[in-house]
């Protein structure tokens, strides 16, 4: 039978649910992000062998490998640039990028967003 | 002096500024709610409208300047001056004479006239298809108003709202009569105040923003508060006249109990704009002239038929 | 009575993305309408040759926000199709199931989108409130809410696990609920039926003739539909219905996607309770052999169709995209023949366009030069455009550093 209002019903029960909009900035509680998330990448200076796959499967050029010394080597990582396809992660053969669960990453400076993951252990002091 | 007050603070501008944008509120946060959302804070109204007034106003090159600059003041006065007749929390209105009752009607009108003529003073095409909308709709919805108002003051045999609030405190039980009228002039209400299924002068997905698009800053700003402080009168009206029962307890109750009765209409109108879908302007006009106008017919033959049977 | 043109677009309420169409009205009356496509070209294809075709996955998969696992499918298809790669059984029944999961999404935000088209936000809400879950969903096993990552050239690179598997099954059961309820909402509520019903009519032979896809052609009796005429990933293995209505009006367009929804429960079922076990992925070469082939993909918005050429290098030398919006779009023009300005959201929309993944060109109209045809470089299009902007007076050099200086 065609009536109108028909979600009358519907609405109504609505006033008595909690909403299911969550006050995003102040809330963060009610947000649980999957474990398969794809996120601002983690870079493990011990591990890279700096075989360079992930410098030529990434999409965006969004990774540079530097070479500091023999058999350390760096990370910039251009969160700007990177499109989180954890490419990356999947072309390394040792395992040394890693996609975390982190996404705020939100900046209004560029420069914030260009990260260099470095082993301090191994880097020599320099003056 | 008096009447100085009267205009600007109580019950005139000021304390239709706090109510119109506190209706305003609670109707969006009712809407969210219905709607499953949280809603926006509390303050959001305010926000809004300090937010307008601080913004740049545009005036396009071709609109005519004073025509477009007036229409905002002229629908504000013409809203605060309609409820100095309206009948709040005791029987009598702040002022009254014979016949007040058709003043409040067409001074309601007027708010959508400067609509329509701020829309086609601006000249965009939007805003002129917009007022041309809002024309077309005032004709589809004023009649069966009017005549589903006219309804009850039949009944009580006045055309003073105050006169009406007497006759009804006097008679209690009466206003059960209007009961058909009320829901036709909720209907109508949303046709006048422009919410869906009736927004059609302003559909945003066909015409952004309707007669409105070329407004901004202040002129926007005075707009929208008209439309809030219309919403809180026309609201009043229709608890004046079909729900006039707990007036004359004094001020205090009849003030909360007025409260209440405003806030019960704006929810209902709140919840009619949460479960339709917008009418198409043709629609729109056959409706109001084939089922609202008959409906609000038989509601005046039926009050005429209690007033000869029942009453006398 | 008075004509007035009007534009709708590039910038406008109605539409998602920019688009210009214009419409001559008569009081509320459509007379005539035209579209120009454009605004959206991104150079996608060209983009694609310049990068290998691993990297081509993830820029095919950007064409299309909500439907990107179509686009990287087709391109992958068409790839694995060159190189002679046959994709393990569990990989073809994984680009299946996440293929029907976006379909469920695509369908229930185009639900979403009419509601708010035709003024009745309510179902807007309501629907993507549902929306979510399937989000949710997607976002688990795949990793992320749009652009899922999940193919890779030769297999996927995503499993599901039992326990993914408990919840898209539990999910299913709670949309199909809804699904039920919104059909219930679109076949009895009457301010929508008035909006809907009549609207946008599009015969079947004007359909045909004007290459209409997926569910508009469909709700015009269409009975075409790549899923069935040409199987592709496991959909050969999966028992279901094509969705067809000859109501030939939005309405029908709403029918047909609800109706699809319940298909796509259906499937995910079927998908589900029979995927094999076994590798996720074959070895892929880094160089393609040369050779061409075409690619077919049924997306929510109809069939995508993907070319892609190779020369024995890691880079294609020619990918070609038509995505369904593009048949569909000519079809508008005839669905608003006498029809009325407060129709022409919903009929616009009722394609379900998408019209940034169209854009396959963009055409500068210059009165008064014929000459020959520029080509400009990157550095001279940013030149060309600085100096565009400064002699309509506006100058953003040095923006950056100002708005430093103010945050």
């Amino acid at each position: 039978m065609i009536r109108p209002g028909k979600m009358i019903k519907q609405v109504l029960g609505s006033l008595f649910k909690k909403p299911a909009t969550t006050e995003y900035p102040f809330h963060k509680k009610t947000l649980d992000v999957p474990a398969r998330f794809r996120g601002k990448l983690k870079f493990y200076p011990e591990k890279c062998i700096g075989c360079n796959q992930c410098v030529r499967d990434c999409p965006s050029n969004a990774i540079k490998i530097r070479k500091v010394a023999d058999k350390v080597f760096e990370a910039d990582i251009d969160l700007g640039k990177c499109i989180y396809c954890a490419q990356c992660v999947d072309s390394c053969p040792k395992r040394a990028l890693e996609a975390t669960c982190e996404f705020e990453l939100a900046s209004i400076d560029r420069e914030k967003l260009k990260v260099t993951f470095r082993d301090n252990t191994k880097i020599a002091p320099t003056k | 002096m008096k009447a100085l007050f009267n205009i600007f603070i109580f019950p005139g501008f000021l304390f239709l500024f706090v109510f119109g944008l506190s209706a305003q509120f609670f109707d969006r946060r009712i809407y969210a709610r219905l709607q499953n959302r949280q809603g926006p804070p509390w303050f959001q109204p305010l926000a809004d409208f300090i937010k307008l007034v601080s913004k740049e106003e545009i005036i396009p090159e071709e609109a005519n300047p004073n025509m477009f600059k007036a229409m905002p003041v002229i629908a504000l006065t013409a809203v605060v001056t309609s409820i100095l007749y309206i009948p709040m929390w005791s029987p009598k209105a702040l002022s009254y004479f014979n016949g007040d009752l058709v003043v409040v009607l067409y001074l309601l009108t007027i708010p959508t006239l400067t609509f329509f003529l701020g829309g086609w003073y601006s000249t965009s095409l939007y805003s002129k298809i917009g007022a041309v909308r809002a024309l077309t709709q005032l004709f589809a919805y004023e009649v069966p108003l009017l005549m589903s108002i006219l309804a009850p003051a039949l009944l009580a045999n006045t055309w003073s709202l105050t006169g009406m609030a007497t006759f009804y405190s006097a008679h209690p039980g009466y206003w059960l009569f209007n009961m058909l009228g009320f829901a036709i002039a909720i209907v109508t209400l949303l046709g006048k105040l422009e919410k869906v299924p009736f927004d059609i002068p302003e559909a945003e997905t066909e015409i952004v923003a309707g007669m409105f698009t070329e407004y901004s800053g202040r002129f926007m700003a005075l707009f929208k508060l008209s439309i809030d402080m219309e919403t809180i009168v026309a609201a009043s009206l229709l608890a004046a006249v079909y729900l006039p029962f707990w007036i004359g307890n004094g001020p205090a109750i009849g003030f909360i109990v007025y409260l209440l009765k405003v806030l019960f209409i704006i929810a209902l109108l709140s919840l009619s704009r949460t479960v339709f879908a917008r009418l198409r302007i043709d629609q729109m006009v056959s409706f109001c002239w084939k089922f609202l106008a008959p409906l609000a017919f038989a509601q005046i033959l039926f009050n005429l038929a209690v007033k000869g049977f029942i009453i006398k | 009575m008075h004509k007035v043109v009007i534009p709708i677009g590039p910038q406008h309420p109605a539409l998602k993305e920019p688009e210009s169409f214009s419409v001559t009205l008569s009081g509320e009356r459509i007379l005539a309408f035209s579209a120009r496509l454009g605004y959206n070209h991104r150079g996608i294809e060209k983009a694609c040759e310049e990068r290998t075709y691993l990297q081509d996955v993830y820029l095919t998969e950007r064409i299309c926000g909500i439907c990107s696992h179509t686009h990287s499918t087709a391109f992958v298809q068409a790839v694995e199709e060159i190189a002679g790669l046959v994709i393990p059984e569990r990989a073809s029944y994984i680009r299946t199931i996440i293929g029907e999961l976006e379909r469920i999404h695509s369908h229930l935000l185009w639900l979403g989108v009419a509601g708010h088209e035709v003024g009745f936000d309510t179902l807007l809400m309501y629907t993507w409130r549902d929306r979510e879950i399937v989000m949710d969903i997607l976002a688990q096993v795949t990793g992320n809410r749009v652009n899922y990552g999940c193919n890779t050239i030769g297999g996927v690179r995503r499993d599901i696990d039992p326990s993914q598997t408990k919840d898209i099954l539990k999910a299913i059961d709670t949309l199909e609920e809804r699904t039920k309820y919104y059909i219930d909402i679109a076949t009895k509520e009457t301010t929508l039926i008035e909006r809907l019903s009549g609207v946008g009519k599009l015969s079947k032979i004007d359909a045909v003739t004007l290459g209409a896809v997926g569910p508009t052609g469909r709700a015009s009796a269409v009975d075409r539909d790549v899923r069935r005429d040409d199987p592709y990933a496991a959909y050969d293995k999966l028992k279901f219905k094509v969705v067809t209505d000859d109501h030939c009006d939005v309405y029908g367009r709403a029918l047909v996607r609800v109706g699809e929804l319940m298909e796509s429960y259906k499937m995910l079922r079927q998908a589900l309770k029979e995927m094999p076990e076994g590798p996720l992925t074959v070895k892929a070469p880094r160089k393609i052999p040369a050779g061409e082939a075409t690619s077919r993909y049924e997306a929510p918005r109809g069939e995508c169709f993907h070319y892609v050429k190779s020369n024995g290098t890691d880079k294609p030398e020619r990918v070609k995209v038509r995505a369904p919006t593009l048949a569909n779009v000519q079809t508008v023009a005839k669905m608003l023949e006498d029809g009325q300005l407060a129709d022409l959201p919903i009929v616009i929309a009722a394609i379900d366009p998408c019209f940034s993944c169209t854009d396959r060109i963009t055409l500068i109209k210059r009165s008064g030069s014929r000459g020959p045809a520029k080509r400009m470089s990157w550095e001279d299009l940013h030149t060309y455009s600085i100096d565009w902007y400064r002699k309509k007076g506006l100058d953003f050099t040095g923006l950056n550093e100002k708005l430093k200086k103010w945050i």
